[in-house]
């Protein structure tokens, strides 16, 4: 019984938070990718953007609400996400239309995309700020609650209960779809095949007669599609903060490099790498150990490797860790 | 520029003039750091909020008075946890030179580290709990060495530098966009270990009252010589009034303001005397053969590499030069605020503010550094009276009760960033090399 215990303790408070942020991580870091992959930049608006993303959806949201058009048990807020992708879409294209097109017309280094991206950076957090402000909002409603704590207790007798919000399930529900969605297209559709292609190697490309204006849109639509939905996701989870966002940047950055940067599916699993070793590291192990050892062996202190706080260095640990020793990332990137 | 400020002077106060002269300056510092970094070899650092912070550090390691009873509690287990971070670096150290690459010797090293880690922990647990534990409202760490503050500008270079050679040692090999985020990261870590190891910061509990290089505000009023300065200064407009009581209540208001004017003064004067000292060497180098060697380097690695010289090596000296100036500005910021707090280091104002000042100013041209420093500084704090101004001009004629208008009004404070991203946009695109370009004569 004490084994189970334990392994609804590692459940409730490890493996499924860590799936849900790594899931949240994954979206925000094939975006990262993508852009990187095809565009040949680091997007350092990445979170902004997806802030706006979820800025966007949280609008809708709001006029859904007041209409009084709701999903019942599931929040409202998917029913706003398409309109938010939209919006979303619109906003990269007018970006890309005023600022990046001309860099890479011009072919600039990759160092001059990455300080333009910081003035994106700079306008769309002010954009964000201005038109929600930067308090803390949240947009979620319908049913809280798959599992609770206390009914899971009495069902199943166990001493540990199992909550099951369902803002978890949904994520890593969407997540799988629109994952599996990606994967598909980007290895199945021709467009799909000729963005390969493109990031692989442009001139070749190009000299088979892809068109790189194609390539540009499809790919800021796709980025536009992830950073929504990764984004509101998360908001939906936790909560929206516009500054939350923009400190996300630096997990998700680290999620994509781990899985090598270029490579969506090595970015959908660093995401998960990142979010279990935080989580993993910084968890106090006392109760685990409680339940699993013999009482004699019992340990004193919280058995906890690092304290919370130490959270977000933990991932950027990792990273500098894989920068130095495979600055290719665990699953090679530069491949998509 | 100096008429803008003075503008703010006379229009708003000169106590804020004087304030946002003073962060100028120290901007401008810090602006010729990362120029230096990006400007004479086109190293990227994104790191700058790191060490500024610990800049900061060591402002408050220097000043404040060692807490001898938090010494007593648990300086032995530190002290301890010290030797035997040294003993694991000297044996790591042993390990890679005395062994040839291999499986065996990454995961011995990886074996060391983590045991060495866990070791620490235990050892250290105690002494920190015991050092945090002594009157936790007012000091609750080990203090520092009651040294004048002065001292700290160069004791936070020697930090940052120390810094940057750790950082360098192990991340400059990377490409460009790679080494931003690297860096980028690495600053967020010591920024973490700050803000939570409060045995040495006092973490996010802020250190405050910090000694100060300049006289305060109270003892100025108080003192004989001020209170005639004042008085012979301000002697026009005293003489008008003629009641003697009034007279007298005028001339304390005008101590009172000219005090805290007097005071920064003396640290304008203290700030200048450092970006007039550090522009006279930055310029030398940039004229001398190693700022050509550097230029060369930027421009072309491997010819310059070819010729012989030693690309990594000057690579790692530019980058811990620049860092300790940027640690010497994060020293000079405490010391002017007098206090501590680590929980306001965020990126967003320490790294990517500064640099915009490096591009908007010219990179690669330290008075263009300093200029950018300057005019940025002078927006960002401006940037709110400004766009309040040009809302109420356009929409004067919405009445105030106009939601819109009164939103807009209320996000005020927000529109210095899109004042920032638009600037730093319209630089890249129509002027990429920055208000005063690099410009090398050739003599």
């Amino acid at each position: 019984m004490d084994f189970v215990n334990a392994i609804i303790l590692l459940l409730n408070y490890i493996f499924i938070p860590a799936l849900t942020y790594g899931s949240q991580l994954a979206l925000g870091a094939i975006f990262v990718t993508l852009i990187y992959g095809i565009l040949r930049f680091a997007n350092f608006a990445t979170g902004d953007m997806m802030s706006f993303g979820t800025m966007a959806t949280i609008l809708f949201t709001w006029y859904f609400q007041s209409l009084g058009v709701s999903l019942g048990v599931l929040p409202t807020a998917l029913l706003a996400i398409p309109f938010g992708i939209i919006f979303m879409i619109f906003y990269m294209l007018l970006i890309d239309k005023f600022v990046f097109k001309y860099y890479r017309n011009q072919k600039s280094p990759p160092v001059q995309f990455a300080m333009v991206s910081i003035g994106v950076m700079f306008v769309t957090q002010a954009v964000v700020r201005i038109i929600i402000g930067p308090g803390d909002r949240r947009f979620f409603d319908g049913e809280k609650f798959i599992i609770k704590a206390r009914e899971f207790k009495e069902m199943t007798g166990l001493n540990e209960g199992l909550a099951l919000k369902s803002t978890q399930v949904i994520t890593i529900f969407v997540t799988i779809v629109l994952v599996s969605l990606l994967f598909w297209f980007l290895n199945r559709t021709k467009t799909g095949k000729s963005m390969k292609a493109y990031s692989d190697n442009e001139d070749l490309a190009l000299l088979s007669g892809i068109d790189p204006k194609k390539i540009v849109l499809v790919t800021w639509v796709i980025a536009g599609i992830l950073a929504t939905i990764g984004g509101a996701l998360y908001g939906l989870d936790k909560s929206f903060k516009p500054f939350t966002y923009f400190n996300n940047m630096l997990p998700i950055f680290a999620a994509a490099i781990v899985g090598g940067i270029g490579n969506p599916f090595g970015a959908f699993l660093g995401g998960y790498v990142i979010a279990f070793s935080e989580i993993l590291l910084t968890y106090a192990y006392k109760k685990f150990f409680m339940y699993v050892l013999p009482e004699s062996m019992e340990p004193n202190s919280l058995v906890q490797l690092l304290s919370t706080d130490y959270k977000f260095a933990v991932s950027f640990s990792i990273l500098v860790i894989v920068l130095i020793y495979r600055p290719s990332g665990i699953f090679k990137g530069k491949v998509l | 520029m100096m008429v803008l400020i003075l503008m703010v002077g006379i229009f708003q106060s000169w106590n804020i003039a004087l304030s946002i002269f003073n962060l100028c300056l120290i901007s401008a510092v810090m602006t010729m750091g990362a120029n230096i970094q990006w400007g004479y070899a086109g190293l990227i650092n994104f790191g700058i909020m790191g060490y500024t912070a610990l800049g900061g550090l060591a402002a408050v390691l220097i000043s404040v008075d060692p807490v001898q009873e938090a010494w007593r509690a648990g300086g032995f287990d530190i002290l301890m946890s010290l030797w035997l971070i040294v003993v694991m670096v000297l044996v790591i150290r042993f390990i890679l030179k005395r062994f040839e690459k291999s499986k065996i010797r990454t995961y011995s090293i990886a074996a060391i580290i983590i045991s060495g880690i866990l070791l620490i922990r235990f050892s250290a647990e105690p002494g920190i709990e015991a050092i945090e534990a002594v009157d936790p409202a007012k000091t609750g760490f080990l203090g520092g060495f009651g040294l004048p503050i002065i001292f700290s500008w160069i004791v936070g270079a020697l930090f940052a530098g120390g810094l940057a050679f750790i950082v360098g040692k192990v991340a400059l090999g990377l490409r460009a966009d790679y080494l931003a985020i690297a860096t980028l990261l690495i600053s967020e870590i010591v920024i973490a270990i700050i803000k939570h190891e409060d045995w040495l910061t006092r973490g996010v509990k802020n250190v405050i009252g910090l000694k100060r290089p300049a006289p305060y505000e109270v003892d100025l009023q108080t003192t004989d010589w001020f209170i005639k300065l004042v008085e012979k200064f301000n002697a026009g407009k005293l003489s008008v009034i003629e009641n003697l009581a009034d007279r007298q209540a005028a001339l304390n208001q005008l101590v009172i303001e000219g005090s805290s004017v007097f005071v920064k003064l003396c640290y304008s004067g203290l700030f200048l005397v450092v970006v007039i000292i550090l522009l006279i060497l930055t310029q030398k180098a940039l004229y001398s053969p190693w700022g050509r060697m550097m230029r060369a380097i930027r421009d072309n690695e491997e010819a310059a590499n070819a010729m012989g010289k030693n690309v990594v090596k000057q690579h790692l000296l530019i980058f811990i030069l620049g860092s300790a100036i940027v640690g010497i500005a994060g020293a000079m910021l405490v010391t002017q605020d007098g206090l501590f707090t680590p929980g306001s280091y965020r990126p967003m104002r320490y790294t990517f503010l500064i640099w915009v000042m490096v591009i908007v100013g010219g990179s690669g041209n330290n008075f263009g550094a300093i200029l950018g420093g300057f005019v940025v500084w002078f927006l960002w704090i401006e940037a709110a009276p400004i766009s309040l101004f040009l809302i109420n001009f356009f929409t004067a004629g919405i009445p105030e009760t106009n939601a819109l208008k009164a939103h807009l009004i209320e996000s005020v404070p927000y529109f210095r960033f899109l004042l920032m991203g638009l600037g730093l946009l319209f630089i890249m695109r129509y002027r990429p090399k920055g208000i005063l370009p690099e410009k090398i004569e050739i003599k």
